[in-house]
């Protein structure tokens, strides 16, 4: 580990500096100022500096409980305990300590340079053996404690995502399964949900935020995919390769693949739809299949405007292309292809 | 391809899965058995020695990855078809990097289904589109060129074009027409891609793999 990466040990360093400066500080008002008198001033430093590092120890400050909440479901599913929970850990609790030992010597050495110490030395002996007995007996409970205090927050964690978790799959898997089970003498619809479902599941289990759609290529063909099933039903399966932002350009290819797939949800009968996407910055092209009849592009009439329109035509004013290809009985291929960025 | 009906062991923890995929297959395979976890699965390859054996990727206990590992040395001749409703790319990746000779998905229809334990059984490989899909991401990024074997860390243009149309959902019978080769070459080429994948040092595969679900 680079050593800047250890935030104790930079804190540490800022200390010593700010100790430094302080003594420098001091040295120049003993030489030319006002001066109280070394039995006092300087144990006042030592203290101030040791109660900055009591204070300044995140022990001490209420912890933010950053992170966890970003943590994806199936990190929950692997049972993977969050790995932002920190353990009340050895460097803040030795800062603390540190800061401790410091006021503590300060005091004593105040007392000490200040003859306090003389007539009552025995007594700050006795309760200083009695402070050390002390530390060494409960050390280890007090450790204890930490440790127990640092797993009881990870298990609240973990029973709050849990939580979170139960109250998904309730909005979304049991609503569903009770669709189903009411409509369970109509197929077609039980399968539209079931599909429905399974998109929306794995997209929530992947992490995959459907509010991407308006960024990303990819997201915007499987929201369209999406819709496609639950408007029309019949099955889309998405497969992207790559990434690209939604511009404009891209925008047309995705609504003349909708377009495409809407067809062939329509015309291709039983089997599934197959979009596969190509994606990068300088090139596009997204083709979308089905295993239906097929029919011979040549012979459709003139006034049939559906394909022509809204999906050859779209993209040549997009500034691209898109291809059909079909014959009878081998299926329907349209390949949209977009060259170059989007326009600025 | 006129052989016997190949000899498949289902494995897969949902009782009701199980007896699913068994009528999904027919009677164009011979189903020799059926287990529900990783222990008595192991027990089955060694003692019954199917063909293929159909692997869920989720089980209790270590999953399909366990099975492969532990029968792999002792049954080389059984051969692995991944069959799980899991698309995440880093199961994907991490049972053909186990060893299977293919990956579908569970909504995979009958026929192709017994297409594809005839394929495994044969020694080829079988992709589905969305496994061809992992495969040209994994494969696609620019990576420093330093200390990977460029052999096995490249495609072919051929090997991408198969792949492109397996993820286009094209068969291989459809491929080899599209390309004007023959479907064994298809098959070798799929083949090939399958080895690069197992054989691949790179360790940036599975690195994207699972970059690829985390950040995705």
């Amino acid at each position: 580990m680079a050593p800047t990466a250890n935030p104790s040990r930079g804190a540490l360093r800022i200390a010593l500096g700010t100790g430094l400066l302080l003594c420098a500080g001091l040295l120049l008002v003993r030489a030319t100022g006002p001066w109280p008198g070394d039995a006092i001033v300087w144990p006042a430093a030592v203290a101030a500096v040791g109660g900055l590092l009591i204070w300044s120890s995140p022990s001490s400050r209420p912890r933010a409980r950053r992170g966890w909440a970003a943590h994806r479901p199936h990190e929950l599913l692997s049972r993977r305990p969050p790995s932002r929970v920190r353990t009340l850990g050895s460097p803040e609790v030795s800062r603390g300590g540190l800061g401790v030992v410091l006021v503590l010597g300060a005091g004593f050495a105040f007392l000490w340079a200040n003859g306090g110490v003389r007539p009552a030395g025995e007594a700050v002996l006795a309760g200083l053996a009695v402070l050390i007995a002390l530390a060494l007996i409960f050390a280890p409970s007090w450790r204890r404690l930490a440790r127990s205090l640092a797993a009881e927050r990870a298990e609240r964690i973990r029973s709050q995502e849990r939580a979170d978790v139960g109250a998904h799959l309730h909005d979304s898997v049991l609503q569903t399964l009770a669709l189903i089970q009411r409509d369970a003498d109509d197929p077609r619809q039980v399968a539209t949900l079931a599909r429905q479902q399974e998109r929306e599941l794995r997209a929530w289990l992947t992490g995959r935020d459907p509010g991407r759609r308006g960024e990303s290529v990819a997201a915007a063909l499987e929201a369209a995919a999406a819709e496609v099933e639950a408007g029309a039903g019949g099955s889309v399966e998405v497969v992207a390769v790559g990434e690209r932002a939604l511009d404009e350009r891209a925008g047309a290819a995705v609504a003349a693949a909708r377009e495409a797939m809407l067809n062939a949800v329509k015309f291709a009968g039983e089997g599934a739809v197959s979009v596969y996407a190509e994606l990068s910055d300088e090139r596009v092209e997204v083709f979308i299949r089905d295993r239906g009849n097929g029919f011979d592009p040549a012979a459709v009439p003139p006034e049939r405007r559906g394909v022509r329109e809204s999906i050859v035509g779209r993209m040549r004013r997009a500034g691209g292309s898109a291809v059909v290809r079909s014959a009878p009985g081998t299926g329907t291929e349209v390949e949209i292809t977009i060259d170059g960025r989007g326009r600025p | 391809m006129s052989a016997a009906a190949p000899r498949v062991l289902i494995v897969d923890d949902h009782a009701l899965f199980r007896a699913g995929v068994r009528t999904l297959l027919g009677e164009q395979v011979e189903v020799v058995g059926e287990c529900g976890e990783v222990e008595s699965a192991v027990a089955a390859i060694e003692e019954l020695e199917p063909d293929v054996v159909l692997l869920d990727v989720h089980m209790p206990e270590g999953g399909g990855v366990e099975v492969i590992r532990r029968v792999a040395d002792s049954r080389p001749s059984v051969r692995f078809l991944a069959l799980s409703v899991s698309d995440a790319a880093e199961d994907v990746i991490a049972l053909i990097r186990a060893g299977a000779r293919g990956y579908v998905t569970k909504t995979i229809s009958g026929p192709e289904l017994t297409d594809a334990v005839h394929r495994v059984s044969e020694g080829d490989a079988v992709f589905s589109p969305r496994l061809a899909g992992f495969v040209l991401d994994a494969f696609a990024g620019e990576l420093p060129a330093a200390q990977v074997d460029p052999e096995l860390d490249l495609l072919t243009v051929r090997e991408r074009e198969v792949l492109q149309h397996i993820a286009r959902g094209y068969m291989y019978k459809e491929i080899a027409a599209q390309l004007g080769i023959s479907v064994k070459t298809v098959e070798a080429h799929v083949s090939a891609v399958l080895r690069k994948l197992q054989l691949s040092s790179r360790h940036e595969l599975s690195r994207w793999a699972a970059h690829r679900r985390l950040v995705d």
